[in-house]
């Protein structure tokens, strides 16, 4: 079937020389242009692995450039770039850095930056929180203060964080679980609990519940469910709920308790960035002290 | 061009046979000899040690469940990754995969050092549904992942693991679901199974205690994604591959 090759008439190419059945196939060739580019990818690509580390056993390859340390020294570059600002931030006093307006714009557009990639997974792009348990920073409704310190320690060793030894810690216990109170004890608890913010509709039953949160609850979350910051004891008396402030969901942290982790920080931000955050943070709710 | 047309190779056989040979060499060549560096390209830090049997049945769930195709684990040596997600990833930090789940996509964020970043309660509600807590994102819901896991075979799996590299001891076989059950439930004794495996947390990540389901064994294995090794104690001179 294969024969001499002729040149095609119509095209005025030659043809492979294949023949089946009478259809005879045209050895079009490659356009020159194309077949040089080829050629020259190849060039290029003997070219790359002497000079770039491509060969095992060889080293680094004639431009002595390791990614790592390329990277490392951008990193480092970029580091020393900033580190005078850096320097001032972790020197100064923390009421210091709002004094200095500077040094707080700074701080705040550093700190945004940071919060969007370490902290808004959970506590939102705005600091607005997400239900379940993920406080809203950008008010000033604070579990463990929202004075510049205090975020500062919130952020650097967390809340009940598994790996820091000097992470804030509390346990509220499980009422129900643990056999503290009854079913309907909790009920009572849980309807005293919403009339401590004026929504409260049986007053039997929160009258029953008074007794019992002045004997199991006012430790932590004060006589008038005003809370302490000192313990992480959120406010019973206002609007804002971590976990809900309907009557079943109130019910559900009386019965079972809640006990919301936050990661550490400080061994994963540099502290000038810790500060950065803690600037911007108080700035959302802006009206705590400082 | 070198006067081979295709017509001469295609009628010569053995001309036909030797320069495939060769080709073909030159692909397996490529593949074959950096594994003869392997021993200068794993760095030689600290603290990595095989998972834990409850991390490696959340491995396989993440593989089973396709992860590797929307999230990579490979911080590459770029300043912007590591402004994002910390230092570049270590040849070492995956030298017990197999295989390994570098990935080659990001639809969703890198994970290799998701370890500890978020909490175990985000992890499953995150998991169960994720726009509960990143309105943004695309990624589908797992809660299906609450059933219970089946782990009768995780004793084989390791020993599987073992005959390819991986040094499991005869005493983590023998003891895997003992240490499985201890690791998801934090209330048991753990002190055999933390002598076993450094660095290891106990985690029941749905507070269930009652049943050790998928959900905790994937939360396991995120929340040590990473974490091995202190780079705080590792010095350059141990990141230095050749």
């Amino acid at each position: 079937m294969a024969n001499a090759p002729e040149r095609d008439a119509h095209s005025g190419t030659t043809t492979t020389g294949h023949e089946w059945d009478g259809l005879k196939e045209l050895n079009t060739p490659l356009p020159t242009w194309w077949l040089w580019t080829f050629y020259a990818t190849i060039a290029f690509s003997l070219l790359w692995l002497v000079l770039y580390p491509a060969l095992p056993f060889t080293g680094t390859g004639l431009l002595g450039s390791i990614a790592r340390q390329e990277a490392d020294a951008d990193h480092a570059a970029r580091i020393a770039a900033a580190e005078p600002m850096l320097a001032r931030l972790r020197q100064a006093e923390l009421p210091e850095i709002l004094a200095d307006a500077e040094l707080r714009a700074y701080a705040i557009a550093g700190g945004r930056t940071a919060f969007g990639n370490s902290c808004a997974g959970c506590h939102g792009a705005g600091g607005q929180g997400a239900a379940g348990g993920f406080p809203s920073l950008a008010d000033d409704d604070w579990l463990w203060g929202g004075r510049l310190a205090e975020i500062e320690q919130t952020i650097r060793h967390g809340i009940r964080a598994p790996d820091d030894a000097e992470t804030r810690l509390s346990q509220m216990p499980r009422f129900l679980a643990d056999g503290m109170l009854t079913a309907a004890q909790v009920g009572d608890v849980a309807e005293h609990v919403l009339s401590l913010s004026g929504r409260g509709t049986d007053a039997a039953a929160a009258a029953r519940g008074a007794s019992l949160f002045a004997e199991n609850c006012v430790a932590c979350h004060g006589e008038r469910g005003e809370g302490n910051r000192e313990l992480g004891a959120p406010s019973l008396a206002d609007a804002v709920w971590l976990y809900g402030g309907d009557r079943a969901s109130v019910a559900r942290s009386i019965s079972y308790a809640r006990a919301g982790v936050m990661p550490a920080w400080g061994a994963r931000l540099d502290p000038a960035v810790i500060r950065m955050l803690v600037v911007y943070l108080h700035s959302l709710g802006g009206t705590e002290g400082q | 061009m070198f006067g081979f047309s295709q017509a001469k190779i295609e009628r010569n056989l053995i001309l036909l046979g030797i320069l495939t040979l060769i080709t073909i060499s030159i692909g397996g060549l490529v593949q074959i000899i950096p594994l003869f560096a392997v021993e200068q390209t794993i760095e030689r830090v600290g603290g990595i040690r095989p998972y834990t049997p409850l991390e490696l049945a959340g491995r396989d769930i993440y593989v089973r469940e396709g992860c590797y195709t929307c999230h990579s684990q490979m911080v590459r040596p770029f300043r912007d990754e590591r402004e994002r997600y910390g230092h570049y990833s270590l040849a070492a930090e995956s030298m017990y995969d197999h295989p390994f789940q570098w990935g080659s996509k990001r639809t969703g964020p890198d994970l290799a050092r998701v370890g500890g970043r978020y909490s175990d309660e985000w992890q499953v509600l995150h998991l169960r549904d994720p726009r509960s807590v990143v309105p943004a994102s695309i990624m589908p819901a797992y809660g299906f992942l609450d059933r219970a896991l089946d782990y009768r075979g995780i004793a084989d799996r390791m020993a599987t693991l073992r005959a390819v590299g991986v040094p499991y001891t005869d005493e983590m076989v023998a003891n895997a679901r003992a240490d499985l059950e201890a690791q998801a439930r934090p209330e048991s004794d753990g002190s055999g199974f933390a002598g076993r495996y450094a660095r290891a947390r106990q985690v029941d990540a749905d507070a269930d205690p009652a049943r050790i389901t998928e959900m905790d064994a994937l939360v396991a294995y995120l929340q040590m994604l990473g974490t091995l090794v202190d780079f705080s104690e590792v010095t350059p001179q141990q990141l230095r591959q050749q």
